[in-house]
């Protein structure tokens, strides 16, 4: 019998693609005809358009159209429509988009597009989630009460900035801070940053006579971008088909739609010829959406032996000029807000606020890098405080199977996961016991961080997917499911899940790469690590469907019933004789009697899955079950700070999570790996800098800094294994889950090195520097 | 004296091969070589020559494609990622996991193959010094070292016993 | 995409070059030369700047010389920073050049675009300050040869027409103890808080700073005080301190504080490595 290649290290199908320049990507395509869309974009972040005068720029050579906000008006967002894809009368965000302009190349469209001359009356800004809060803020929105509502559970307030607002009141608070000996109050303060996804964002649309809408984009949700482009513009849903090939990293920022309406509108305009509207960098930046930026308040009581009592949570989300996603993210932290601890009183509120920032959508974690460093520091704070271990702390109040998580899920082993394992194992990776802060040298200093994660996907409760299985007459078979290849080896570990299901050969298994919404079976979208478990459950219900049919034509064939038969080695055969079988390559397009009569025909599995059993939150208590199982983990980084100098080296990042089952430990491994580093360059280089007028100053890459090669620490990573039962083969989401706690974990370490309580990310060594002199 | 006044078509010597490509004189090699000639191995990152994802050989040394013209390349021997056949580099890269989403893949491959075929002997400070001009955002940079010490590696001249 | 267009001249000698940027100036072409063209490229992408034409020194053989001629050490303009590292006979010049951009960058980066370009930086022009080098200029009434402290007041002061060719250092310059340090915000790709190359002549050290202010600088008053070993270490950098010649930076990459702080850690290293006669 063939071993199982569940938890080998396959490499990914499209690996020669991508290491040849062969791997095509949106933006790879073009040809003669294609028109070219730029973006002119707002100088001012917040004001009224007092005029756009494109006079000039609709004279230039191969220019074709300018338009602008009045051309195809609508509003927009998942949650609240509030946004434009063109600035109507107002502009709330330095770089929103407030014209298109239309032309035979590229360079053509750019050249005008810089003749685009707009004027604006210049309004105060709002420059922060706390400013934004404040009774006398300028209304970002002032017809926020009359926005739609696209999901039920969204809680604006009306004439504020607060786009939405939830809560989790669980347990007793007096009784929890009365139980308390030691309480710690602390705030934090986390800019907004981007996602960086090395492929800009591209689109090109185009509309056929018979009123057919082709869309071509390099997005984490084709199936969402076909329907809001069919509800804003009124297309039949059937009529518009995305196309999405490889898409070049996401990160969560390809899940918002954002091009696409500005890609349609475009071609609209030249009366459906395709057109072609890229960001440039800068763009990708300071105009397409970003990460949530927070204010945090944590308050933690713990009695004297260090078991928490109480917490108390308030998490002010920035979510810019627009929401998006953004509730969704506040929802999310309200969520988990305690960190993986058993908190048995809690009150937490997130305000999600507009601000006159790029707006934001989901980033790796959903929010929970945010949050996780707010509650993850003040757990140091705490262990200070009452002269504890930090890493004991931890374990001595990890959340189990039999506690209730802040929504009162109830958890289970299969739910939850093993928090305290994976302190276990961080603990002796990073050889915590040798101290936490051990001086090297006359002024260098080398110290740890421990932090904690856990997180669950807090996706719609009617999300969806399938997976289609149809077979070649050569026994091989092709898998077709509508989630993205973003860069997760996704389809591989797909392929892999229905490989080992049908006992097929890994490289029978041919893999759909692109999805077409037309030919590919829904999935809501590629994004939350949730594709393996959703579209692996669907995967899996069609490889036994599959199974279910060829067992059927090969009893036929073999004259017995087609429970006798298992499938394996190319071959359908006895379970209990081997040597009585049919290949499989004679029932998969049917059976051919020795009369050459058929019966039978292609086999063709179809798989579906839907999450049972989630629900909406209580409006009032946070209460119901926002996702089906969670991931946990422990992370901790050792780094070397030289206390002349005030610069640091990230000598080593351990993350240890609970992955449930690996299926394929190397790119698991190198997932966990990228997120560390991605949550690394948070805490310590990356973020937005606004100038007083709330103008984005650092929109390159020259200026946005992130982490390069030799940079990074050495990683350390390992898994604790405790299957979620409903999962495929037991496996857990790990593809954004290394980002969560680790820049926690290196505030963590470079308070402990300096003896200062670094309470912002990113810490860099002017921060460093500052704080020292008690400058900030 | 070459010149080019306007647009026209230049030829290219790419990756053997000599190539006639209309151009502007304002257009980037990148430009050129993508939209031209359709090699679309070079992606456009930044087009601002910060994150390497569009870095070619020319006459050898890895060049970023968006911060040359291709009026430039004239007389140039470049070199793209659509050039290498089976390299050591590109077994690496496969074998050892060195990318994920794959759009910084080609810059890397071909910076790498560049100091793999100047500095065989590189160590760890000259790679990194070379490899610090691309940027990945999947990987964590982990693997691609490993790679890039493999294919180094694979390259080097046997040592002959004595 | 650049959205503008201009025409691309790439001479073959430094006649054809000096006449064609005469003619296209004349013909109100707006023409520029261009060595590496990194910077060119990257602000004309952004209408930063605009050109009617570029007249590209690479092909000029004089511009691509590097030896020796006995007392001079020669260097065409239209070497890269790479060529110059990997050469490494002027030490100074070749690790500074190795910090300006990226690697990859610097196989693009020349020494003419460099010192001439617009971005304020300009590392490599520290060490030929320092070392008292040479520049040979070419316009259409032919060479000249200055010295590069005189022509260099906050830029390279240069007649219309002319460009740099080469540069010339006297080669004892090239053996004598220097240090380069570049420190930045956090992430060795960077422009510099503060880049500053040192280096010790007859027992005095000189040095150059950028990034600090808006331009360049070798500042001999501030070596007169670094070179003061009646004070202490400490007093002297605090007094040096005070001799930049400019307003301290004060933006993205840092406060103007912490580049004092910066470059006093710097000047202090350097008088501790380089002091001691």
């Amino acid at each position: 019998m063939s071993t199982s290649i569940i938890g080998t290290d396959i490499i990914r199908k499209e690996a020669w693609d991508k290491v040849t320049g062969r791997a095509k990507y949106n933006s790879d395509i073009s040809y003669p005809g294609l028109l070219h869309a730029v973006q002119v974009t707002s100088t001012c972040a917040h004001g009224y358009i007092k005029r756009i005068d494109y006079s000039q720029a609709i004279t230039m050579k191969g220019v074709k159209k300018v338009i602008t906000g009045g051309y195809y008006s609508f509003l927009t967002g998942s949650v609240l429509a509030d946004r434009p894809p063109l600035a109507i009368d107002k502009v709330r965000y330095y770089g929103e988009p407030v014209a298109l302009v239309i032309a035979d190349s590229e360079a053509q469209a750019k050249a005008a597009a810089t003749r685009v001359v707009v004027e604006y009356e210049k309004l105060v800004t709002v420059d922060s989630p706390s400013a934004a809060m404040q009774p006398e803020a300028p209304l970002i929105h002032p017809d926020l009460a009359q926005y739609r509502h696209v999901i039920e559970q969204v809680y604006p307030a009306a004439n504020t900035n607060i786009n939405n607002h939830e809560k989790i009141r669980k347990g007793d608070m007096d009784k929890g801070w009365n139980e308390s000996e030691v309480i710690i109050e602390a705030r934090y303060s986390l800019p907004s940053a981007d996602h960086i996804a090395m492929e800009t964002r591209n689109v090109r649309a185009e509309i056929l006579p018979d009123g057919q809408v082709l869309i071509y984009s390099s997005s984490q949700a084709p199936f969402g971008i076909r329907k809001q482009i069919s509800d804003h513009f009124g297309f039949d849903l059937g009529k518009v088909i995305v196309h999405v090939p490889l898409v070049g990293g996401g990160y969560g920022g390809k899940a918002a739609i954002n091009l696409e309406f500005l890609a349609v509108m475009a071609s609209l305009a030249v009366d459906g010829r395709p057109v072609v509207v890229s960001n440039t960098r800068e763009q990708d930046i300071a105009s397409s959406p970003s990460k949530v930026s927070l204010e945090a308040y944590v308050k933690l009581g713990a009695s004297k032996d260090g078991i928490l009592k109480a917490g108390q949570y308030t998490y002010i989300v920035g979510t810019g000029a627009y929401t998006d996603t953004g509730p969704r993210m506040g929802t999310s932290m309200t969520v988990n807000c305690t960190g993986p601890y058993n908190v048995e009183n809690v009150w937490c509120d997130a305000y999600c606020v507009y601000t006159n920032h790029t707006y934001v959508t989901s980033f790796r974690g959903f929010g929970h890098s945010s949050f996780s460093f707010a509650v993850e520091r003040t757990m140091d704070k705490l262990a200070a405080a009452l002269q504890i271990d930090p890493l004991q702390l931890r374990r001595q109040n990890a959340i189990q199977a039999g506690h209730t998580s802040p929504t009162g899920v109830k958890l289970t082993e299969s739910i939850l996961g093993n928090v305290s394992g994976c302190l276990d194992k961080v603990e002796k990776m990073i050889n915590w016991s040798e101290g936490d802060r051990i001086e090297t040298d006359t002024n260098l200093v080398r110290a740890k961080g421990v932090a904690c994660f856990w997180k669950t996907s807090n996706s719609p409760t009617d999300a969806i997917s399938s997976a289609t299985v149809t077979f070649n007459s050569d026994a091989s078979v092709n898998l077709n499911v509508g989630a993205v290849e973003i860069g997760p080896s996704t389809k591989s570990t797909l392929a892999q899940i229905l490989a080992d299901t049908m006992k097929l050969d890994f490289n029978k298994v041919h893999v759909e790469m692109e999805v077409n919404t037309r030919t590919s079976p829904h999935h809501w979208k590629t994004v939350a690590s949730m594709t393996t478990f959703m579209v692996g459950r669907a995967v899996e219900e069609a490889a036994h469907d599959a199974i279910r049919q060829i067992q059927s034509l090969a009893a036929i064939a073999l004259q017995c019933s087609p429970s006798d038969l298992t499938l394996g080695e190319g071959q359908v055969y006895f379970k209990d004789d081997p040597s009585i079988f049919v290949d499989l390559a004679e029932v998969v397009h049917g059976y051919q009697f020795p009369d050459g009569s058929t019966i039978g025909s292609q086999v063709v599995g179809r798989g579906t899955y839907g999450m049972p059993r989630l629900s909406p939150l209580d409006r009032n208590t946070g209460g119901g079950k926002p996702g089906p199982y969670w991931t946990p983990g422990a992370q901790a980084v050792e780094i070397e700070l030289d206390l002349n100098d005030c610069s640091y080296t990230i000598l080593r990042a351990a993350t240890v999570l609970d992955a449930g089952k690996v299926l394929n430990p190397r790119a698991a491994k190198g997932l966990v790996m990228g997120a560390m580093g991605m949550g690394l360059g948070l805490g310590s280089r990356e973020y937005f800098i606004y100038d007083k007028d709330q103008r984005l100053q650092n929109d390159s890459l020259r200026t946005y800094k992130v982490m390069r090669i030799g940079e990074q620490p050495e990683y350390l990573v390992d898994w604790v294994e405790t299957p979620h039962q409903a999962s495929p083969f037991g496996a857990r989401g790990l593809a954004e889950h290394g980002i969560i706690a680790i820049y926690a974990a290196l505030v963590n370490a470079l308070s402990r090195a300096a003896g200062i309580e670094f309470d912002q990310v990113p810490v860099l060594p002017e921060t460093i520097w500052q704080k020292r002199e008690g400058m900030i | 004296m070459i010149s080019i006044t306007g647009p026209g078509i230049i030829e290219l010597k790419v990756n053997g091969e000599t190539r006639q490509v209309l151009v502007r004189p304002a257009d980037t090699l990148l430009h050129a070589l993508r939209e031209g000639l359709g090699l679309t191995g070079a992606k456009p990152g930044c087009e601002n020559g910060d994150c390497g994802a569009c870095t070619v050989l020319v006459e050898g040394w890895p060049v970023k494609s968006c911060l040359m013209l291709a009026a430039e390349a004239v007389d140039r021997e470049v070199v793209t990622i659509e050039g290498l056949n089976n390299a050591p580099i590109q077994r690496e890269f496969v074998e050892r996991f060195a990318f994920q989403c794959g759009y910084c893949t080609p810059g890397f491959i071909m910076n790498a193959q560049g100091l793999i075929d100047i500095h065989p002997d590189a160590g760890d400070e000259v790679i990194n010094d070379w490899l610090q001009s691309n940027i990945c955002r999947c990987t964590g940079y982990q693997e691609i070292t490993e790679a890039v010490k493999a294919a180094l590696q694979a390259s080097r001249p046997p040592i002959s016993q004595p | 995409m650049i959205p503008f267009d201009f025409e691309y001249h790439r001479p073959a000698t430094i006649k054809e070059a000096v006449d064609t940027f005469a003619q296209l100036d004349t013909a109100g072409r707006n023409p520029r030369y261009y060595g590496g063209g990194t910077e060119l490229i990257s602000m004309a992408r952004m209408n930063n700047l605009s050109f009617g034409a570029v007249v590209d020194i690479k092909d000029i053989p004089e511009c691509r010389v590097m030896e020796s001629d006995g007392d001079y050490f020669i260097m065409g303009a239209a070497l890269t920073l790479t060529q110059l590292h990997e050469d490494n006979s002027f030490p100074l010049l070749a690790q500074t050049g190795a910090r300006v951009a990226d690697h990859t960058i610097q196989n693009k980066i020349t020494l003419g675009g460099n010192i001439c370009g617009t971005i304020i930086f300009k590392e490599a022009l520290l060490p030929l300050l320092l070392t008292d080098s040479e520049a040979v200029l070419a316009d259409p009434s032919g060479l000249r040869t200055v010295k590069i402290m005189d022509i260099y007041h906050e830029k390279l002061e240069m007649n219309p027409y002319e460009f740099v060719v080469r540069v010339k250092t006297l080669l004892p310059y090239l053996g004598l103890s220097h240090i380069h340090v570049k420190r930045t915000k956090q992430d060795k790709i960077n422009y510099p808080l503060a880049t500053i190359c040192a280096l010790k002549a007859d027992d005095q050290i000189r040095v150059a700073c950028s990034g600090v202010c808006r331009f360049p600088f070798r500042s001999l008053a501030m070596e007169q005080v670094l070179n003061d070993r009646s004070r202490a270490p400490a007093d002297r950098v605090e007094q040096a301190l005070h001799l930049i010649p400019g307003e301290t930076l004060d933006d993205l990459e840092g406060s103007s504080g912490f580049r004092q702080f910066v470059v006093g850690k710097l000047l202090q290293d350097i008088i501790n490595n380089l002091g001691a006669s």
